[in-house]
């Protein structure tokens, strides 16, 4: 049916259930693990707020594109799938900014550019392609879930490390109390990439040691 | 901010509030092809020249779609155009030079992903450039945007060398490198005032 170039990949067993979802929340976590989306998790993790929202936002375009993706998947010509994808998720980005818009104007202005640029999120691309275009809708709704959510998990954790020690706050409250100085440099660009590459090292770390500890 | 001077637009979008290391976007080929020197220029000129065409035909759909009212199609329009620009120079290269379309192979498709063309498009939207200044500032993003790449690669090519813990290589010491470029790029900031 499928004229890819190269052979399909094979469809995974039980695809859609406990385990799709856990491979997108820790085993294949889209941003630690296979380093997509990496935009949105630098540019708005500066504090918890932007970071949980547009982790959600995030999650929303993710969960619509691929059961819409998975319910055309066989009305879709071969050689314009990838623009066909490119189209829907652009329709729900759209969806999504006036939703967010209408929900807090102040999120939205804060998130900015980043809003519109979801749809060049990799992640979503990705599912598209990998799983969505596969499979039933079913289990692409899972698979979104799980991978949304490793999303979610990914910047909030930024979020709120980067909020915690570069303005000592969390969720605009005080957290230190009067006399700390916060760390400005964590809540700057720099600082972006500094929390990122040391969460990513954690769990490097904690991947190695469940190998070692499960021969 | 619409009324800023193009020498100035062109420093601002290169160096000052660089594309890659401040407002982070083409994130993903400045960590996927920033190992080579060689190819990261190669990627960098492809990069420059479509956000300077995409850049053009987003200023003409703006105003088309202000003018039929149709506001809401933006982000549609704009990411259709950046594709079909992506295709048309794909066929542009091959035609005229194939030597250099068989050197950027995969780069060039991978383009339209690349969130760094679309930002283009939607900041110089948002602040409300002319022509003019539209096409100077997406200039001067292509240009910062290969500057940092280049800076990259030239690090990577001299760590592939150097002894670093088996558990820091690969991703996350290329994070801590890009941090520390941000930080050496934020010194630029008193620069254009």
């Amino acid at each position: 049916m499928h004229s890819h170039g190269t052979t399909p990949a094979p469809q995974q067993p039980h695809a859609g259930g406990w385990n799709t979802f856990l491979q997108g929340l820790w085993k294949e976590n889209p941003v630690f693990i296979q380093v997509l989306g990496m935009c949105p998790t630098l540019a708005v993790s500066n504090s918890v707020v932007n970071a949980v929202s547009m982790g959600l936002a995030t999650l929303f375009v993710l969960l619509m594109s691929n059961l819409a993706v998975s319910l055309v998947r066989r009305l879709i010509p071969d050689q314009i799938r990838i623009a066909t994808f490119i189209v829907i998720i652009a329709t729900f980005v759209t969806v999504a900014e006036y939703l967010l818009q209408a929900v807090s104007v102040e999120v939205y202005q804060a998130l900015g550019a980043y809003v519109p640029l979801i749809v060049v999120n990799c992640i979503i691309l990705g599912r598209a392609e990998s799983f969505a275009s596969k499979n039933p809708p079913l289990p692409s709704l899972v698979d979104a879930l799980g991978m949304g959510l490793g999303f979610v998990v990914a910047i909030s954790s930024m979020g709120v490390l980067r909020e915690v020690l570069g303005a000592g706050t969390f969720m605009g409250w005080p957290v230190f109390g009067e006399r700390f100085e916060p760390w400005v440099i964590f809540v700057l660009p720099g600082g972006g990439f500094f929390v990122l590459g040391a969460l990513m090292l954690g769990v490097v770390a904690i991947n190695n040691r469940t190998k070692r500890g499960t021969p | 901010m619409n009324n800023a001077s193009l020498w100035s637009l062109f420093l601002n979008a290169a160096v000052i509030n660089n594309f890659v290391l401040s407002l982070f976007l083409g994130i993903c080929p400045f960590l996927g092809i920033s190992g080579k020197r060689d190819t990261a220029f190669r990627m960098g000129v492809a990069v420059i020249f479509v956000m300077v065409v995409s850049s053009a035909a987003a200023y003409g759909i703006h105003h088309l779609l202000v003018w039929l009212n149709a506001e809401y199609l933006q982000l549609i329009a704009y990411i259709a155009v950046i594709a079909s620009t992506v295709q048309l120079v794909e066929m542009i290269i091959k035609k005229f030079s194939p030597a250099l379309f068989r050197a950027l192979g995969i780069y060039l498709p991978l383009i339209t992903t690349n969130c760094a063309i679309l930002g283009v498009a939607l900041f110089q939207t948002l602040r409300e450039y002319t022509l003019a200044q539209s096409l100077v500032f997406s200039l001067g993003s292509g240009v910062g945007f290969t500057l940092a790449l280049m800076l990259m690669a030239g690090f990577r090519e001299d760590l592939a060398l150097a002894e670093v813990p088996s558990l820091v290589k690969g991703t996350a010491l290329t994070l801590m490198l890009a941090g520390i470029l941000s930080l050496t790029f934020m010194g630029f900031g008193g620069l254009g005032g």
